[in-house]
């Protein structure tokens, strides 16, 4: 038996590891990873919270957020490539035009 | 006691290549990183009793999204992050207020909740998972279908080269 909580905090520190990736890092490729990092904690705090009122909905959000951060890593990373065709960089800080 | 050890080993685990994924320069390293944190992941929710959730995890995360991402740094040709002023105003000003916000959270939830978890506590058998799925989240399950087809096209047409259309190759002659 442990506390529910510590389930909860690991997600916590995970979505926070995810935020703070977002936020510090400048390849564009590590920033899209630090957003399936929070996706990951937020899945960890469902799952944490269909074991607390035993239902099983919760699991099948998990399995909404996993097909929806599938689309959106496979649109996400054709962006990437048109990105890099266009601009031949990955630096976040010399992709500040939204023109091509 | 086991449940709390195994939590704790592979809590420890997935932390570490969180941190990790943050102090790595490389993309691929990071990359890597991530797909440690997404196994680490997959035994947490073994230990909750989520045995759906944690092949799910392991085959489309683990598996399917980090392929992607590993293939395209390496289509890429991804190399070192540079390092601009922009990002340590970002160190300086993300960090102090992300380990405050995490102190916040983990304070309030380790204060106000008293529930106790014992190993495979959740009576999740795939079979459930699926009626539950097929029944009641039906209308959810079909959208998310037509979701998944409008990105498989979105990534398509972005993602294809300008000069292979037809009007661009007329142009190039």
């Amino acid at each position: 038996m442990i506390p529910l909580s510590y389930y909860l905090v690991l997600s916590a520190i995970l979505f926070s590891c995810g935020v703070t990736g977002f936020l510090v890092k400048r390849n564009i490729i590590t920033i899209f990873m630090s957003i399936e990092l929070m996706l990951n904690g937020v899945n960890l705090s469902f799952v944490a919270f269909a074991v607390k009122w035993q239902a099983l909905s919760g699991q099948v959000f998990v399995f909404f957020v996993m097909v929806v951060a599938a689309a959106e890593a496979a649109v996400g990373l054709a962006i990437i490539i048109a990105l890099f065709r266009t601009r031949e960089t990955l630096n976040i800080d010399q992709v500040n035009l939204l023109k091509l | 006691m086991l449940h709390l050890i195994l939590f704790l080993v592979f809590a420890a685990v997935c932390v570490g290549g969180a941190v990790n994924l943050l102090l790595q320069t490389h993309p691929i390293n990071s990359a890597l990183s991530l797909v440690v944190v997404m196994g680490a992941l997959a035994v947490e929710y073994l230990l909750l009793g989520a045995e759906f959730v944690a092949a799910v995890q392991v085959i489309v995360y683990a598996g399917a999204i980090m392929v992607l991402f590993v293939f395209v740094i390496m289509l890429l040709n991804a190399g070192e992050e540079e390092h601009t002023q922009g990002s340590r105003v970002a160190w300086l000003l993300g960090l102090p207020a992300m380990l405050a916000i995490t102190v916040i959270i983990c304070g309030a939830v380790l204060l106000h909740s008293d529930d106790k978890v014992s190993l495979g506590a959740l009576p999740g058998p795939p079979e459930k998972i699926a009626q539950l799925l097929f029944h009641e989240f039906l209308l959810p399950f079909e959208v998310t279908s037509i979701l998944v087809l409008i990105a498989i096209m979105g990534a398509v047409v972005l993602a294809a080269r300008p000069e292979s259309t037809p009007e661009a190759n007329k142009e190039a002659r």
